[in-house]
C-alpha cells in the first residue's frame, strides 16, 4: 500500500466543487455494478438524483435513512460479503465525525474493495449550515492518514478527482478521497420507503432474485 | 432438548448453532464473559471475526454484509446495546434487516458497578418498545433451541432479535478487587 502523492496535502488546498456535479461524474466512471452507499442527508439526495437515466436509476445504491455515521461500516460489511465487488461510500463531514473509529477499522482490515468518499462543506447543511469542526481545523484525509488508510487524499479539482475514483476502480484499496464541496442545495430528493430500498439494492447486488 | 447432556458448554453451542445456520461474521465490542465465545470463534476457520470501535459500528458492518448475502451476529454487554436504540430504530426495524446480537448481561445477579446497574435497566424497555424479539437464556439445556429457532425466525420475518445472556447461565463477572 502506497501514499498517494501530488495531491494538496490539506483541505485549505483543495477547490470547493460541487456535489451534484462530482457525484455524476463518479456514477458515470461505474460500469461493473459496483455498489454505493448514501450517508445521510443531501449526500444520498445528489446520490439519488445522479443515478437516474434514460434507461432508469441503477439499482446498486443503498439510501440510508436515519442510523447517522453508517454509511462506511455499511459499505464495509457489503464489502466483506463480496469481496469481489468494488463498493463505495458516499458520507458527509458531519456523520464522518460521528464515525471516526470505523476509520480504524477499516485501516485494520485493510479492505482492499472499499472506497470512501467524503464530501465536507464544513457544515450541517441540511440543518441550516451550522459549523462542523472539519470548518474549525479538523482534516478528515489527515485522520485518515493517521488512522491507518495511506490511500488518502483530497481531490485537487475535478479532473484530480475523476483520477482518483478511476484509481480506485483498478487499485487495491482501501481508499478515502476527501471532496470540499459547496453549499448548493442537492437536485432531488431520495425516496423515503426503506423496505422497497433495500429490497432494489439486494436485487441490484444480486443477493434477491 | 437433550443437547446439554453432551458436556458441551453454553459457548460451545452458541457456535455450533452459528455453523448450522451459516452464521459466519461475528462482529463485537469485547467483554469479560463473551471471551470464551470469542475464543471458540475465533478458533474456528469457518466465522470472520473482529472487534469494532462501537457497537453502533457494529450493527452497521453487519447490516452491509446482510444484504450482501452474508449472515454475522454482534456480540456486546449490556452498556454496548445501550448505545444501539436509534440506528435499531433507524436501520435494522424500517429496512427490515434481520440484525442477530447477543448481550452478555450486567447489572443484575451481584453486578458492583452502578453505572451497569442503572444502564442494564434500560436494556428490556428498549427492546419492547423497539417491538424487537428477546430472549434471556438461563439454562444450558434451552440455548440450543433458543438461539436456533430464533434465528430462524429472524431471517423468515426480517426482524432483528437479541439474546440475553443471564449470569444464571454464564457464571456472569463477580467483584473483586
Amino acid at each position: 500500500m502506497v501514499a498517494v502523492p501530488n495531491h494538496p496535502v490539506s483541505r485549505d488546498q483543495a477547490k470547493v466543487m460541487n456535489r451534484y456535479d462530482i457525484t455524476r461524474r463518479m456514477i458515470g466512471l461505474l460500469h461493473q455494478d459496483e455498489a454505493v452507499i448514501g450517508g445521510i442527508g443531501y449526500t444520498n439526495f445528489d446520490l439519488w438524483a445522479a443515478s437516474e437515466s434514460p434507461g432508469g436509476r441503477r439499482q446498486q445504491n443503498f439510501y440510508m435513512l436515519g442510523s447517522m455515521g453508517l454509511a462506511v461500516p455499511i459499505a464495509m460489511g457489503v464489502a466483506i460479503a463480496q469481496p469481489r465487488r468494488k463498493v463505495f461510500a458516499l458520507e458527509g463531514d458531519g456523520s464522518i465525525l460521528m464515525q471516526l473509529g470505523s476509520l480504524s477499522t477499516v485501516a485494520a482490515r485493510m479492505q482492499k474493495n472499499l472506497c470512501i468518499v467524503i464530501m465536507d462543506n464544513g457544515a450541517y447543511q441540511i440543518t441550516g449550515g451550522q459549523k462542523t469542526m472539519t470548518e474549525q481545523g479538523t482534516d478528515i484525509v489527515g485522520i485518515a492518514r493517521a488512522s491507518g488508510i495511506a490511500q488518502s487524499a483530497w481531490a485537487a479539482d475535478e479532473d484530480a478527482f475523476v483520477g482518483l475514483i478511476g484509481r480506485s476502480l483498478k487499485e487495491d484499496g482501501p481508499w478515502l478521497i476527501g471532496c470540499r464541496i459547496d453549499n448548493q442545495k442537492p437536485v432531488d430528493t431520495t425516496e423515503r420507503n426503506p423496505a422497497r430500498i433495500r429490497d432494489n439494492f439486494m436485487r441490484g447486488l444480486g443477493v434477491v432474485k | 432438548m437433550a443437547e446439554a447432556t453432551d458436556g458441551r458448554a453454553w459457548f460451545e453451542i452458541v457456535r455450533d448453532v452459528l455453523k448450522r445456520h451459516d452464521v459466519s461474521l461475528v462482529t463485537y465490542v469485547p467483554d469479560n464473559v463473551l471471551r470464551p465465545l470469542i475464543a471458540a470463534i475465533e478458533a474456528d476457520p469457518f466465522f470472520t471475526s473482529f472487534a469494532c470501535t462501537r457497537e453502533e459500528e457494529a450493527l452497521g458492518i453487519n447490516a452491509g454484509a446482510w444484504m450482501g448475502g452474508l449472515r454475522g451476529i454482534l456480540l456486546m454487554q449490556t452498556s454496548g446495546f445501550a448505545t444501539l436504540p436509534n440506528v435499531i430504530a433507524s436501520l435494522s426495524v424500517p429496512f427490515q434487516i434481520p440484525t442477530l446480537m447477543m448481550v452478555s448481561e450486567r447489572g443484575t445477579l451481584g453486578e458492583f458497578n452502578i453505572g451497569q446497574s442503572l444502564v442494564a435497566r434500560t436494556m428490556r424497555p428498549v427492546l419492547d418498545c423497539l417491538a424487537v424479539e428477546h430472549h434471556t437464556m438461563t439454562r444450558l439445556d434451552e440455548v440450543e433451541f433458543i438461539v436456533d429457532r430464533s434465528i430462524t425466525q429472524a431471517v423468515a420475518t426480517l426482524a432483528p432479535v437479541c439474546f440475553i445472556l443471564s449470569p444464571l447461565l454464564t457464571g456472569g463477572k463477580v467483584f473483586s478487587k
